[in-house]
């Protein structure tokens, strides 16, 4: 039925002979379950940030959360293999990893780093309090089930392929992905 | 009452997340109803223990604490 302007209308804009006979009847109240996604954006590349990444990852999969890590920008430089010494296709892409040294036991901190020192007594410390690695628990992670997802425009950007980068990674995404997955109820953790 | 233990994981002297990691590895091996022992001198392992049991649904069972030593029985669901 088309509704012209001169037709009378109730005040939520029903023609006045569209009024339903009942109400429809309450929703029922359904207990929202909790989150059991845990979605964790891996963005910096940092040791420290590293750690709590893996960190996070590893514990949130032994709690029985499915857990996916979101890897981008200077956070893939983490997942390029250790043995990785220079990756990239053009001069730039070159200089960029030859700067950076990628692979998860060759991280630096944002603070302290002093040419090594830094990092060098941080695993000190780990080792004397029996704090696992970034790498151990990296391992434990992905035994665990924790997916590990790269984004293709940073591995485009940087020039990296999928044999560059370690075994086990699931299919490179975009950012619609990640996005998607928070709006369907993942737990959102930017590090 | 002793309680009857099918496994126990030592998780002494390991730091925040390895016994929750390394407890969440032995269940696997554990059946169902039967009870996992974790001894632990994480100081932090006291809350996280319940919030692991809480999260997957095996029930802690016990937890004491002796000479710095946390042990925790869990009884897998």
């Amino acid at each position: 039925m088309t509704q012209t302007i001169d037709h009378p209308v109730d005040i939520a804009g029903r023609g006045v002979d569209q009024v339903p006979e009942a109400l429809p009847a309450p929703e029922p109240v359904v207990e929202q379950p909790v989150a059991r996604d845990v979605l964790i954006i891996c963005y910096s590349g940092e040791l420290e940030k590293t750690w709590a990444t893996m960190i996070l990852a590893s514990t949130s999969a032994a709690m029985g959360v499915k857990t996916r890590v979101f890897v981008t920008f200077w956070g893939l430089q983490l997942f390029v293999k250790d043995s990785r010494r220079i990756t990239g296709q053009n001069w730039m892409q070159k200089m960029m990893s030859f700067m950076q040294r990628p692979g998860i036991s060759h991280r630096k901190l944002s603070k302290m780093n002093f040419l090594g020192m830094g990092p060098w007594m941080m695993f000190k410390l780990a080792k004397q309090h029996n704090v696992a690695s970034p790498k151990d628990l990296l391992e434990a992670a992905q035994l665990m089930g924790v997916e590990f997802i790269p984004c293709q425009m940073t591995m485009d950007m940087f020039g990296l392929t999928r044999e560059d980068l370690i075994d086990g990674m699931s299919e490179p995404v975009g950012a619609a992905t990640v996005i998607g997955l928070m709006t369907e109820g993942s737990a959102p953790l930017f590090i | 009452m002793a309680l009857e233990i099918a496994k126990t994981v030592d998780a002494k002297g390991l730091s925040c997340p390895m016994p929750i990691v390394k407890t969440a590895q032995a269940i696997k091996d554990v059946p169902s109803g039967a009870l996992l022992e974790v001894l632990s001198t994480d100081a932090g392992s006291t809350r996280d223990f319940a919030a692991w049991a809480k999260s997957t649904g095996n029930e802690l069972v016990e937890q004491t604490v002796d000479g710095g030593v946390y042990r925790f029985v869990l009884r897998k669901k």
